[in-house]
């Protein structure tokens, strides 16, 4: 093979000598752009073709499936060696081609092989990007980029054990469902919140993750790599908050970069990738290059699609006469994970002038979006059903105007004579028209006749009987316009319809309750998947149901679920009360209402450290410091935590105080230890996040210095024990509390609190403080809940507690130490 | 936008929270950058046309913020209150380029009270 000299201008005797083409690169590109030469000049050049993998041409975006063990290596060879013979053309494989000598217009191979030329044409592609971290390059770390991988990769998947992949982009998923199926057990690890992010929006991403972690593939955002550990070969992957998880194999898919090095060396233009200009042509003329190893007009391209367009026209040019230009692409892709329907095309990202039109149907986990902009379609996000990706890709690449189908756009192209019978446009006829055996609660599986009978036998006239006698429509809530429309059926004019509740908000025609319903019957466990599988109408919410999903999910998945700080009222992100002027008031926690010398000190400390304006004491029994500028505090607070002060809530929809009057110990006719007690309570309490705020008293006697008849639960001490009052309330409307109980030790207070605080997290709507909760459900309901069920009671004050367990972390150390939402406190930048 | 326009980079796309915004000071004011769900970024001077609340400090919804005082909703693209409140907070042209964003300052004109279109 290195005796091997330039091939010699064939002998024919009626033409000249043909001229040499060198196509470094046997893959997609390269080899598409000879076909297409070939289609158009057969005869102009002499070729040869290096490839540095020992294998025909294979069709690479094909790797997933074989890895899935779909398809076998020879099924996805696109041109095999009969090819090139047929063709004339002059096959290198296995050697890799390390230098052009563009002076003597020669490249050179690793195996010492030198070729002329008169046309070059580089199809270097691209290579996996490895992260540099220690350990990267340990046995059993892989890319996933050729069957070399792939090959590695099915070794490990059938010694079994645990895989690792780094990235949840396209490759890395289509990875991680390979080596599942393979029976490996499968982490992905992905930098972002969001799956796929560059194809997907949130919605779509949620969906996807959904799928996979339905599949058994664990997956695991936010997650940056520090580490590969191990010594001969990898053992685990270690991240950067110190999570270590055992892998044997770890597949890099965090994406690719151009492979210009040959380009590079031979003195051509290179940025991110060997520049070409819309010929295809490099910064010398007689070379050319295609591929995902280019850049074009500043754009790189890891598709096939690209790939394709520019092979069209670097043949065009090579072929000579035809003067066609490349001048850019848009694109489209698709996952392909068997089973999984995921399509995104163009520019998604909506925003100035554009306009979205999103379809969920969520019994089906369908997820629609385009987006459109002067009446074009600038891009798509399909999940589920992706079988009108082309139809909206082609328009998007023409520049359809859809002006004229713009409102039935989203059902895409079949709309008009597909489905738009009687039946849809009538829901009550579509319900009519369904036999008795037909399924209308899918959650708790009752049908048609079922709910028919107990509306005609039992006299049912209202959805809420229905529920309780039937319990369709009593989980998910997906079903009720059907039992409505049953109801109207049966009982004619009889049925007077549902005084409808108020919806949550403009983006839901769900009542918070039936909001929270479905959280729970459907284990809606992220504000996406709430938004996708209740057909939310807007992208992502809006300042009034953001915050309410946020706690409802938050008190449902206690520790499972991440608190969205993007869904939180400013205080409640940045752990302060925002003032008028925009700077911020610190009310530090005084347990009780107690406090020390030297935490009066720390606070004097800071008031003239900070030249803090404005100190106040509060009514809560504590100190609020007002007129602190939002970047000093942090600082603030890490010198309130030095002399051993927390976070005092003062901004939450949580625990605010405990109020307390001296007690016993002081007090003349003080009848229990109501400091002591008020700091016990404190301790178990604060922390928590509530629908509204929650203030809570102790008081020593029936006397009520701390005013404990008028807060959300109040103690009043007695001789013979403990009164326990709910629901009271100051403010605009003062209410009293109701007496709920009379207790006779400590533990009980703590018992009945904490099952109290847990049955008002569980029932009260977002924003709804005890007293109009207590109104609405009755003081009975709370009595019945609370008093004449002590398991139910001990059941709630364990479910209090568990969740306490997540929530007892100072956030003002969190943050005084730089460690979490550091770019909340500084400015972006300074400029003049 | 005219040719006047000198770009200043004040950051990256990824400096700015999803959903979220952050502050830029100038001489002329304070200039909150904002981040939709769908990484679009827009510039609005950093006071509501009401009360003159800190946008920045708001909850981004679609392409909208909320501003943390009263709840007034300012659309980002326009810096218009949307209806039925009537104001709107001085906008800043913005692009990104290769994931950075610029700022076209110049061109920026704080305080207007109305509307700092053009």
């Amino acid at each position: 093979m290195s005796t091997h000299t330039n091939p010699p201008p064939p002998a024919h005797p009626l033409k000249a000598p043909r001229e040499r083409l060198v196509v470094v690169g046997n893959g997609m590109a390269g080899i598409r752009t000879l076909e297409e030469l070939l289609a158009k000049a057969p005869d102009r050049y002499d070729i040869t073709v290096f490839g540095a993998e020992p294998h025909p041409n294979y069709n690479r975006i094909m790797l997933s499936p074989v890895l899935a063990g779909e398809k076998t290596f020879e099924q996805i060879v696109l041109n095999g060696r009969d090819w090139y013979e047929a063709n004339g053309i002059k096959l290198l494989t296995g050697d890799r081609v390390e230098a052009v000598d563009r002076a003597n217009r020669t490249v050179t191979a690793m195996s010492g092989l030198t070729v002329a030329y008169d046309r070059l044409l580089i199809a270097t592609g691209s290579t996996p990007f490895i992260i540099p971290v220690p350990g990267a390059t340990l046995p059993g770390v892989v890319g996933f980029r050729d069957l070399a991988d792939v090959e590695t990769m099915l070794e490990a998947a059938a010694r079994g054990g645990r895989a690792v992949v780094i990235g949840g982009g396209l490759l890395g998923l289509e990875a991680a469902n390979g080596l599942k199926v393979k029976g490996m057990d499968v982490t992905v690890l992905h930098l972002m919140d969001t799956l796929m992010e560059r194809q997907l929006d949130r919605s779509a991403g949620a969906l996807l993750r959904h799928e996979l972690e339905g599949r058994g593939i664990a997956v695991l955002t936010g997650a940056d790599t520090a580490e590969i550990v191990g010594n001969e070969r990898v053992s685990a992957v270690r991240l950067k908050n110190g999570q270590e998880l055992p892998a044997d194999l770890v597949v890099m898919a965090v994406g690719i970069r151009p492979n210009m090095a040959l380009g590079k060396a031979a003195g051509l233009a290179c940025g991110r990738g060997i520049q070409v200009d819309d010929a295809m042509t490099t910064s010398d003329p007689a070379i050319l290059s295609v591929g995902e190893c280019v850049e074009h007009r500043g754009q790189t391209y890891g598709l096939v699609a690209p790939l394709f367009e520019m092979a069209k026209v670097a043949a065009d040019r090579l072929a000579g006469g035809v003067e066609s230009a490349y001048t850019g692409s848009v694109t489209s892709t698709k996952l392909k994970v068997t089973g999984v329907d995921v399509f995104s095309a163009g520019d998604f990202t909506g925003g100035k002038d554009c306009e979205d039109i999103v379809f969920r149907d969520a019994a089906r986990g369908v997820y629609k979006r385009v987006v459109v902009k002067e009446n074009r379609i600038l891009g798509a996000v399909l999940y589920g059903d992706t079988k009108d990706g082309g139809w909206y890709f082609q328009m998007l690449k023409d520049g359809t105007e859809v002006a004229p189908v713009r409102d039935t756009l989203i059902f895409g192209p079949n709309f008009g004579g597909g489905f738009g019978g009687e039946g849809a446009a009538n829901p009550k006829a579509a319900v009519a028209a369904l036999p008795d055996s037909a399924e209308i609660c899918g959650c708790n599986g009752v049908c048609k006749g079922t709910i028919v009978k107990a509306i005609t036998e039992k006299g049912l006239s209202s959805l809420d009987e229905v529920r309780a006698h039937t319990k369709a429509s009593a989980s998910c809530g997906s079903c009720t316009g059907q039992v409505e429309q049953l109801l109207a059926l049966t009982l004619g004019d009889g049925y007077a319809g549902e005084a409808k509740a108020k919806p949550m908000c403009k983006c839901t025609d769900r009542t918070h309750d039936e909001v929270r319903r479905a959280i729970t019957a459907l284990e809606l466990k992220s504000i996406p998947d709430v938004m996708q599988r209740l057909e939310w109408r807007t992208p992502d919410g809006c300042h009034h149901c953001r915050p309410a999903l946020n706690y409802y999910l938050l008190c449902e998945w206690p520790g499972e679920y991440k608190d969205d700080s993007r869904s939180r009222y400013i205080n409640e992100r940045v752990h302060a009360n925002i003032q008028k002027d925009g700077t911020y008031s610190v009310v530090p926690r005084m347990w009780g209402g107690l406090t020390s010398a030297k935490e009066l000190r720390a606070i004097a400390d800071v008031v003239d450290k900070f030249a803090i304006p404005t100190v106040k004491v509060t009514g809560g029994q504590r100190i609020d410091l007002f007129g602190v500028k939002k970047e000093d505090l942090p600082a603030v607070w890490a010198d309130l935590n030095a002399a051993g002060m927390v976070s005092g809530h003062a901004y939450a929809k949580g625990l605010r105080t405990v109020k307390t009057c001296v007690g016993s110990e002081w007090c003349r006719f003080g009848t229990q230890d109501s400091t002591g007690l008020g700091v016990k309570l404190e301790r178990m309490t604060w922390g928590t996040w509530t629908p509204h705020k929650v203030k809570l008293a102790v008081s020593g006697c029936p006397r009520n210095c701390a005013e404990a008849t008028i807060k959300d639960l109040g103690v009043v001490c007695v001789d013979s024990g403990y009164e326990l009052h709910v629901g009271g309330n100051g403010g605009m409307h003062v209410r009293a509390c109701d007496l709920l109980v009379k207790v006779e030790t400590e533990a009980e207070v703590l018992e009945y609190t904490g099952a109290y605080m847990q049955l008002y997290r569980e029932e009260a709507r977002y924003l709804e403080r005890t007293a109009p909760w207590l109104e609405r459900v009755g003081l009975d309901h709370i009595k019945r809940r609370l008093v004449d069920d002590p398991e139910g009671r001990a059941a709630l004050n364990a479910r209090f507690l568990f969740s306490q367990s997540f929530s007892q972390d100072d956030p003002w150390a969190e943050r005084a130490s730089g460690s979490v939402d550091r770019h909340e406190f500084a400015p972006l930048a300074q400029v003049g | 936008m005219d040719q006047s326009i000198s770009w200043i980079t004040v950051g990256s796309v990824e400096d700015i929270p999803r959903q979220g915004s952050r502050v830029v000071r100038t001489e002329g004011g304070d200039i909150a950058l904002f981040r939709t769900v769908t990484d679009e970024v827009y510039a609005l001077e950093d006071r509501c046309p009401h009360a003159g609340g800190p946008l920045s400090q708001g909850i981004v919804h679609g392409a909208r913020v909320t501003c943390p005082l009263h709840n007034w909703v300012i659309d980002l693209a326009s810096g218009e209150a949307v209806g039925p409140d009537e104001g709107c907070a001085g906008h800043c042209p913005v692009r990104v380029v290769d994931g950075t964003v610029q700022l076209g300052l110049a061109a920026f004109r704080p305080g207007r009270g109305g509307c700092g279109h053009g």
